[in-house]
C-alpha cells in the first residue's frame, strides 16, 4: 500500500496545515519575535500561554513526530551515548538526542531555545526531571505547576488550592515577565470559551463508538482525533474549526454506514471491539494498527486518548471559575488518577461500549501507566468476565518493537475470543 | 481414510501429528526446523504418515494368527529396514548432489579425484547403513542430516588424506550439498519404500512367516490416507502457506493439545526454547485466558541451554546432576545474559557445580511460577508441557513450589508432551471438517 | 571474646537478625506486646514518622524483600522493565508477611511507588493506604500551607486508624524524640566520615536499617550503645579511599554490595540510604504549632535527593558536592536500582557538575537481589587505586 493511496479528509487536511503551521511560527521566532514557552501534553495551560502571545512547544509531541519518521532510534542512541541510562523514558532521550543533533523541527528548520521552560507536572514523574536536564542545556527561566495526584481517587479543595496559587503566584507571574505582556483573565475566558466548544466535538466524535458497527477506532484514529485538542490548539478558533469538520465527517460517516477509515480505505469487519489502555507505539505505528483491522478488530475506547483531559467524564473548561477550571483539568487527566480510578474506567468501557475484551499495550518508558497495568488486567477479567491481553512495546525506541511477537499474541487473542463466542454460540 | 493433521512448527524442532475422525492418534513425526519452514513443515508431515502407516500395519496384523507377542518385534524390524532403506535414498541423492557441486574454478583439474573420492565415501556409508540401522545400535539422532554428517567427516577425512586431497575441498562440496538435500523433503513412492524393507526384513529373517505378514502389511498399504484437513501452529505458522482458516494460534493448540491428552487439564504450562506459557483452559479445553514470558525470555529452555554451554556439558545433563544437589545455592537472576556471569561468580566462591544448577533450575521454575500466577494460578488438574519437562530436576522445583502455593494438585507430565501443539493442531483440524 | 550484651558485635548481631528477619518478628511483639496497638508501613523516602509515633503506632519501614526473598506472586504484576521493590513488597504482602501492618504510606518518590499505592489499595481493601504527598514548591504560603493540609488528613486518617485523637502536644513530645534520634544518626555519620575504620558501613547501615523497624527510643539507644562500643574498639585503619554513594534512596543493594564496595578499597563516608532517618537536616522546633513546623522544615531544611524538584538550576548538585567536601571524600560512586526513574534520570546531571568540580566517581546499577560481586569489586578496586594514584600524583 503505498502513501498517495491513503485517503485524506478535510479534517485531516486541516490538522496537518495546523501543525505545519506552528511549526513554521516556531522556526521563525528571530522574524516575528514571540516568545517560546515549552510545555508537556498532560495538564498543558495553552490557553494561558495563549495569553502571553507565546507559542507552545512541546517535546513530546517531537518525539512522536520523530518516532513515526523514524528518526527516534538515532537520538535515543546519542542521548545514551551521552550518560543517559537505557532504562529511563525514551521520550526524554529521543529529545535531548534530538537537541545534540540540531533540534530540527519537521520542516527541516531548527527549533529555537525555549524562553521559558513551563514544567506543568501532571502525572508523570519523569517530566520534572525531564525538564531539569532540559534547563541544564538552556538555561532558560523554568517554573512548575505540581499538580498533586489523586492518591485517594478524588481531588480536594486543597489539591485545587494549591494549584490555583502555584498559578497566580508563579506561573502567570513568570509568563509575564518572559513574556513581558499583562495577564489579561478576560482573555482566558475567551480561550476557555473555545476549549468547550471544541471539547463537546470531541466528546460527540469518541462517543460515536458507541455504535454497532463503529464509525471510528477510538485508538488509533483517536489518537489523530486528540491531537489539537491536546496540543497547541486548545482554545484556538483552528481547533474549534477542526472538531466541527471532524463532527461532519463522522456524521457523515454514519449515516452511510461507513466503518473506521484506515490507511488502506475503510474498514469492512468488524470482529473485534477492544478497549485498549497504554499508550500506542510510534516507530511502527502502521504496522501496529494494521495487526488490528486486518482481523477485524476495532478500538472502542482508549485511555490514551485521556492523557490530556477526561472531557468523557463530564469535564469542561469553565470561562466562568478560569484558573479553577485550569487546576480541575489537571487534576483530572488520566494518569493523574489512582489504579482504582482508573480500573473503575476500564470497566465502565468494556460495559457501555460493548467491547470483548481488553488490550493492554505496556510501554516500557512509561511507569506512570505501566507499573500496575497486570493488576488493572486481572481486576478487569474478574469484574467483567471478558478475558484480557497483554503486549510490551516501546513509545519511540525502535529496538522495543517486536512486530513478530506483538503479533503473535495479537493473533492468539483475537483466536481465543473468537473460540470463546463460538463456545458460548454452541452452547446457547 | 480420513486424515486430519495438525503441524506445529517451534523454533528448534517441527512435529506433526495425525488423526482419525475419532480423534484418535494414528501418528507423529518430529523434524529439525532448519531454516526453511516449508521443508520443515513437509518432513515432519510425511515422519507422521510414515508413523500411520505403522500404525495400520500395527492394526492389520493384531488379528493374524500366530504372530501374537512377535508384532512389536516384527514392526520394529520393518521400522529399521525402512529407516535405512530411506537413508540410503538420502544417501544418494547427496551423493549426487555433490558430484553436481563439484564445480567451478576452485575444483579445476581435481574434479576426477575428487568424484573418485566421493564415490569411495559414499561406498562405505551405504555399507555402514546396515551396521548403523542393525538391530540395538544406537543412532545418537534420527535426523538425517546428524546421522550421515557425523558418518561421512570420519570416512572423508581419512579418505582424503590416502588420496592427498585437501580434505577442506571436500567438505566445500559437502556443506553446499548437504544443505539442499535437507531442504528436500525425500522423495520416491512410499509404497516402494515399504515393500522394499518388507521384502529385506522378511530375507534377514524375522521369525514370521513371510506369507502371514504380508498380506496384511500390503492391504495397510493400500489404504489410501487423505489428508482431509491441515492445521498449522507455532511460533512459524505465518510462514506456511496455508490460507488462515488453516492457521491456529500454539496458545490454542496446546490448550486444547493439553486437554486432549488429559480430559480435566485446566491450567497448562509450557517451557519450550523461546518462551514460556501459562494457560488456562476450560473443561472442553478451550482457552480461557494465557500469559507468556515477556518480551525478555529469561528463563526459557534457552537459558539452559547457555548454562550447558557455559558448564561444557551436555543439555541433558544439566538435570541429573542438579538432582545430586544436597543443599541449593540460591541464583537470583535468570537473564541469559547475566547467567554465565553469575554463574561463574558462584563457582569462583567455591559453591559446588551440583548445589549452582539445583539453584539454577529453581530460578527457572520459579520464574515460570510467576507467569503462572500472572494468567490466574494453578487448577486442578495442572499438565507441564515443553522441552523442560523432561528435565528431573525442573520437575522436582516444580512440584515443590505448587505443592507450597497451591497444595495438591494432580500434575500431568507426558513423555511426549513436545506433541501437545500439534495434537491440538490436528484435533482443530478433525472439529473443522467434522463438527 | 565472648559477646557482652553491648559489645560491637553484639549490636550488630542484632541489626543483622532484624534485618534478616522477613517475618518482622520484632515488630509483630511490639505489636502483641498491648492490646490495640497499630503499625503503620511507610515507603522510601520520606513520611512524617512523628505523626504515627503521636498516635502511639509503630512506623514500620519497608524496604522491599531483599537478596533473600524468592518472588512469585509480586513477578507476575510487574514487566521486567520495572525494578524489584515493588515486586519483593507485593510478596511481603500477598504471602501475608505485612498482615499485621494496619497501615501503608507510599511517599512521592516515583511513579511506581505511586501506583503501588493504588495496587495496595485493591489488594488490601482493610488496610488504611494513602499516597502521602509532598510539595515541590517550597514557598511557605504556597506548598507550605498545601503541605500542611496534607499533614492534617494524614493526622486525621491515623486518629480514625488509632480511634483516639494525636494532640499538638504528643505531637511536639514525639517530634523531641524523633529530634534526638536525628542527633544520633548525625553522630554516627559523622563519626563514621571522621574514621570510617572503627564504623565500617556495612555495620552502619545494618544499625540505620534497625531504625526501621524498632521503636525509635529503642534505636536511639542502639545507637548510643554502638558509638561507645566501637570507640572504645580498636580497629586497624586501612589505606582506603573516602567515597560519597549515591543514587541507593528506595531499592536497597545487598548488604554484600557494600561490603564489596568497602573490601575493594573504599570507605564510604556518606550516602543517601534510609533518607527517612536524617531527612530533616536540623532539629525541628518542638514549640508551637508542629505541623507547621514539620512543614517548613520539610521546606527549608530537608535532603536533596532526586526524589524531588530542585527549582534553582544553580543549587543542582551543591547538596552532594558539599557532603563531598565535608566528609573529606575523594569520589562518588553512583549505585542506582537498575530501572530507577529518580536516580538514573538524575545521574547525568550530577555526573557534569561533579565533572565540573572535578571529584571522579563511578556508576553501576544494581537489583536489591543482585548475585554478581566481581565486576563491582573490580569496579570499585580500580576507582580506589586510581584514586590513590591521582593523589599521589
Amino acid at each position: 500500500m503505498s502513501t498517495q493511496d491513503v485517503i485524506k479528509e478535510a479534517s485531516m487536511l486541516k490538522q496537518k496545515e495546523m501543525i505545519a503551521n506552528n511549526y513554521d511560527l516556531l522556526t521563525s521566532t528571530r522574524g516575528h519575535g514571540r516568545k517560546v514557552a515549552s510545555t508537556f501534553v498532560p495538564g498543558n495551560l495553552n490557553e494561558l500561554i495563549m495569553c502571553f502571545d507565546m507559542l507552545n512547544n512541546l517535546p513530546e509531541i517531537n518525539a512522536i513526530q520523530n518516532g513515526m519518521k523514524k528518526l527516534s532510534g538515532g537520538y535515543i542512541t546519542e542521548a545514551e551515548k551521552g550518560g543517559h541510562s537505557e532504562d529511563v523514558c525514551t521520550y526524554v532521550k529521543a529529545d535531548l538526542g534530538m537537541m545534540k543533533r540540531g533540534n530540527l523541527a519537521p520542516n527541516g528548520k531548527p527549533l529555537p531555545d525555549p524562553d521559558l521552560l513551563l514544567l506543568s507536572y501532571t502525572g508523570c514523574f519523569t517530566f520534572m526531571k525531564w525538564f531539569e536536564l532540559l534547563r541544564a542545556e538552556y538555561n532558560c527561566p523554568t517554573v512548575m505547576l505540581h499538580v498533586p495526584y489523586q492518591g485517594d481517587g478524588k481531588t480536594t479543595q486543597n489539591m485545587r488550592d494549591y494549584i490555583v496559587k502555584q498559578l497566580k503566584e508563579d506561573v502567570i507571574p513568570t509568563l509575564e515577565k518572559v513574556s513581558g505582556v499583562k495577564f489579561d483573565i478576560d482573555r482566558l475566558r475567551e480561550n476557555l470559551r473555545r476549549s468547550a466548544k471544541a471539547e463537546d466535538d470531541l466528546v460527540w466524535v469518541l462517543e460515536t463508538a458507541k455504535n454497532k458497527p463503529t464509525p471510528i477506532d477510538a485508538y488509533f484514529g483517536g489518537v489523530y482525533y486528540i491531537g489539537p485538542i491536546f496540543t497547541a490548539f486548545r482554545g484556538t478558533d483552528d481547533a474549534v474549526e477542526y472538531y466541527r469538520l471532524l463532527r461532519a465527517e463522522i456524521e457523515e460517516r454514519m449515516r452511510q454506514g461507513l466503518g473506521p477509515l484506515t490507511p488502506e480505505g475503510e474498514m469492512k469487519e468488524q470482529k473485534y471491539r477492544l478497549v485498549v489502555e497504554g499508550p500506542p507505539n510510534w516507530t511502527s505505528f502502521r504496522d501496529f494498527w494494521k495487526m488490528f483491522y486486518d482481523e477485524g478488530a476495532v478500538v472502542v475506547a482508549s485511555t490514551y486518548t485521556k492523557v490530556g483531559g477526561m472531557y468523557d467524564l463530564g469535564f469542561r473548561h469553565d470561562p466562568d471559575h478560569p484558573l479553577e477550571s485550569l487546576a480541575d483539568y489537571c487534576l483530572g487527566c488520566y494518569t493523574n488518577r489512582n489504579l482504582p480510578q482508573r480500573v473503575d474506567l476500564l470497566e465502565k468501557y468494556i460495559n457501555e461500549y460493548e467491547a470483548d475484551g481488553l488490550l493492554i499495550n505496556s510501554i516500557k518508558s512509561c511507569n506512570s501507566f505501566s507499573a500496575g497495568q497486570l493488576l488493572m488486567m486481572r481486576e478487569i477479567e474478574k469484574r467483567t468476565g471478558k478475558p484480557g491481553a497483554f503486549i510490551e512495546t516501546d513509545l519511540v525506541d525502535p529496538r522495543y518493537f517486536s512486530a513478530a511477537n506483538v503479533k503473535n499474541r495479537l493473533e492468539s487473542y483475537f483466536q481465543m475470543i473468537d473460540q470463546k463466542r463460538r463456545a458460548l454460540a454452541s452452547a446457547a | 481414510m480420513k486424515c486430519f493433521i495438525g503441524i506445529d512448527l517451534g523454533s528448534t524442532t517441527t512435529k506433526a501429528v495425525v488423526m482419525d475422525e475419532t480423534c484418535a492418534v494414528l501418528g507423529r513425526g518430529i523434524t529439525n526446523s532448519r531454516s526453511n519452514y516449508d521443508t520443515a513443515a513437509a518432513v515432519s508431515k510425511q515422519e507422521a504418515l510414515i508413523d500411520t502407516r505403522f500404525t495400520l500395519f500395527r492394526r492389520g496384523l493384531s488379528d493374524v494368527s500366530g504372530l501374537s507377542g512377535k508384532v512389536d518385534g516384527f514392526l520394529a524390524d520393518l521400522e529399521r529396514h525402512f529407516r535405512r532403506v530411506q537413508f540410503v535414498e538420502q544417501l544418494n541423492d547427496l551423493e549426487e548432489t555433490c558430484v553436481r557441486n563439484t564445480a567451478g574454478p576452485r575444483f579445476h583439474g581435481r574434479e576426477t579425484a575428487i568424484h573418485e573420492t566421493l564415490a569411495h565415501v559414499f561406498a562405505k556409508l551405504r555399507q555402514e547403513s546396515f551396521e548403523i540401522f542393525a538391530p540395538g545400535a544406537k543412532r545418537r539422532s534420527d535426523f538425517f542430516r546428524d546421522i550421515a554428517g557425523s558418518r561421512f567427516m570420519t570416512v572423508a577425512t581419512e579418505a582424503c588424506k590416502e588420496a592427498g586431497l585437501s580434505f577442506d575441498l571436500v567438505l566445500n562440496v559437502y556443506d553446499k550439498s548437504i544443505i539442499e538435500v535437507e531442504n528436500r523433503p525425500p522423495g520416491g513412492a512410499m509404497e516402494a519404500k515399504f515393500l522394499a524393507a518388507l521384502d529385506s526384513t522378511l530375507t534377514d529373517g524375522a521369525g514370521v512367516d513371510a506369507e502371514a505378514v504380508r498380506k496384511p502389511v500390503s492391504a495397510a498399504l493400500g489404504i489410501p490416507l487423505e489428508e482431509t484437513y491441515v492445521v498449522g501452529t507455532g511460533y512459524g505458522r505465518v510462514r506456511l502457506p496455508f490460507p488462515k482458516e488453516h492457521i491456529r494460534s500454539e496458545i490454542l493448540c496446546h490448550g486444547l493439545g493439553a486437554h486432549i491428552m488429559y480430559n480435566d487439564t485446566r491450567t497448562v504450562l509450557d517451557i519450550g526454547g523461546q518462551d514460556t506459557k501459562a494457560i488456562q483452559v476450560d473443561p472442553s479445553g478451550i482457552v480461557e485466558n494465557f500469559q507468556m514470558n515477556d518480551r525478555c525470555a529469561a528463563g526459557c529452555g534457552r537459558y539452559l541451554g547457555y548454562i550447558a554451554d557455559e558448564m561444557n556439558m551436555g543439555l541433558h545433563e544439566l538435570g541429573p546432576l542438579a538432582m545430586k544437589s544436597t543443599r541449593s545455592v540460591r541464583i537470583n537472576s535468570t537473564c541469559t545474559v547475566f547467567a554465565g556471569a553469575e554463574l561463574r561468580d558462584r563457582l569462583a566462591l567455591g559453591e559446588k557445580r551440583e548445589d549452582i544448577l539445583a539453584g539454577l533450575h529453581r530460578a527457572i521454575i520459579l520464574r515460570a511460577m510467576s507467569i503462572i500466577s500472572r494468567s490466574g494460578g494453578i487448577r486442578d488438574q495442572f499438565t507441564f508441557t515443553g522441552g523442560v519437562a523432561k528435565n528431573e530436576a525442573a520437575v522436582r522445583e516444580l512440584k515443590k513450589l505448587i505443592k507450597e502455593n497451591y497444595g495438591d494438585v494432580t500434575i500431568n507430565i507426558d513423555p511426549d508432551s513436545i506433541y501437545t501443539g500439534a495434537l491440538g493442531g490436528a484435533a482443530f483440524a478433525q472439529r473443522a471438517v467434522m463438527n | 571474646m565472648p559477646a557482652t550484651p553491648n559489645s560491637t558485635a553484639a549490636i550488630v548481631q542484632r541489626c543483622q537478625d532484624l534485618f534478616d528477619d522477613l517475618d518482622f518478628t520484632a515488630a509483630r511483639a511490639w505489636k502483641d506486646a498491648a492490646p490495640g496497638r497499630k503499625v503503620v508501613g511507610y515507603m522510601p523516602v520520606y513520611v512524617p514518622r512523628e505523626l504515627i509515633h503521636a498516635a502511639n503506632m509503630l512506623p514500620l519501614g519497608i524496604l522491599g524483600g531483599g537478596e533473600n526473598m524468592e518472588v512469585i506472586h509480586g513477578d507476575a504484576y510487574y514487566q521486567s522493565y520495572i525494578c524489584r521493590i515493588p515486586r519483593s513488597t507485593l510478596e511481603l504482602g500477598i504471602t501475608g508477611k505485612l498482615d499485621f501492618a494496619d497501615g501503608m504510606l507510599f511517599p512521592f518518590v516515583c511513579d511506581v511507588i505511586r501506583n503501588l499505592s493504588g495496587m495496595w489499595k485493591l489488594l488490601f481493601p482493610k488496610v488504611y493506604t494513602r499516597f502521602f504527598d509532598t510539595p515541590q514548591n517550597y514557598k511557605d504560603e504556597v506548598g507550605g500551607n498545601y503541605y500542611i493540609e496534607e499533614l492534617r488528613e494524614l493526622r486525621e486518617g491515623l486518629e480514625e486508624l488509632g480511634g483516639a485523637r494525636i494532640t499538638d502536644e504528643a505531637l511536639r513530645a514525639s517530634i523531641e524524640v524523633y529530634n534526638e534520634n536525628r542527633r544520633l544518626v548525625r553522630e554516627v555519620y559523622a563519626f563514621r566520615a571522621a574514621t570510617p575504620w572503627k564504623a565500617p558501613s556495612s555495620e552502619v547501615y545494618l544499625l540505620m536499617r534497625a531504625g526501621n523497624v524498632l521503636p525509635v527510643e529503642e534505636h536511639t539507644q542502639l545507637m548510643k550503645d554502638y558509638l561507645a562500643a566501637v570507640k572504645a574498639e580498636d580497629r586497624p585503619m586501612r589505606d582506603n579511599c573516602r567515597v560519597v554513594l549515591n543514587g541507593a534512596f528506595c531499592e536497597q543493594p545487598p548488604l554484600n554490595l557494600i561490603k564489596s564496595i568497602e573490601m575493594a578499597g573504599c570507605y564510604i563516608v556518606d550516602d543517601d540510604f534510609m533518607l527517612v532517618n536524617r531527612w530533616l537536616l536540623d532539629d525541628v522546633p518542638a514549640d508551637g504549632d508542629p505541623l507547621a513546623n514539620l512543614a517548613s522544615a520539610f521546606l527549608h531544611r530537608s535532603a536533596e535527593t532526586s526524589a524531588k524538584f530542585q527549582p534553582d538550576e544553580g543549587e543542582k548538585g551543591k547538596y552532594l558536592i558539599q557532603s563531598v567536601r565535608e566528609k573529606g571524600a575523594e569520589g562518588v560512586i553512583f549505585a542506582a536500582p537498575s530501572f530507577c526513574d529518580p536516580a538514573l534520570l538524575e545521574r547525568p546531571m550530577l555526573q557534569a557538575k561533579l565533572k565540573a568540580h572535578g571529584i571522579p566517581y563511578i556508576s553501576f546499577k544494581y537489583a536489591e537481589n543482585s548475585g554478581q560481586m566481581q565486576p563491582i569489586r573490580e569496579q570499585a578496586g580500580t576507582f580506589a587505586d586510581s584514586i590513590k594514584l591521582w593523589s599521589a600524583a
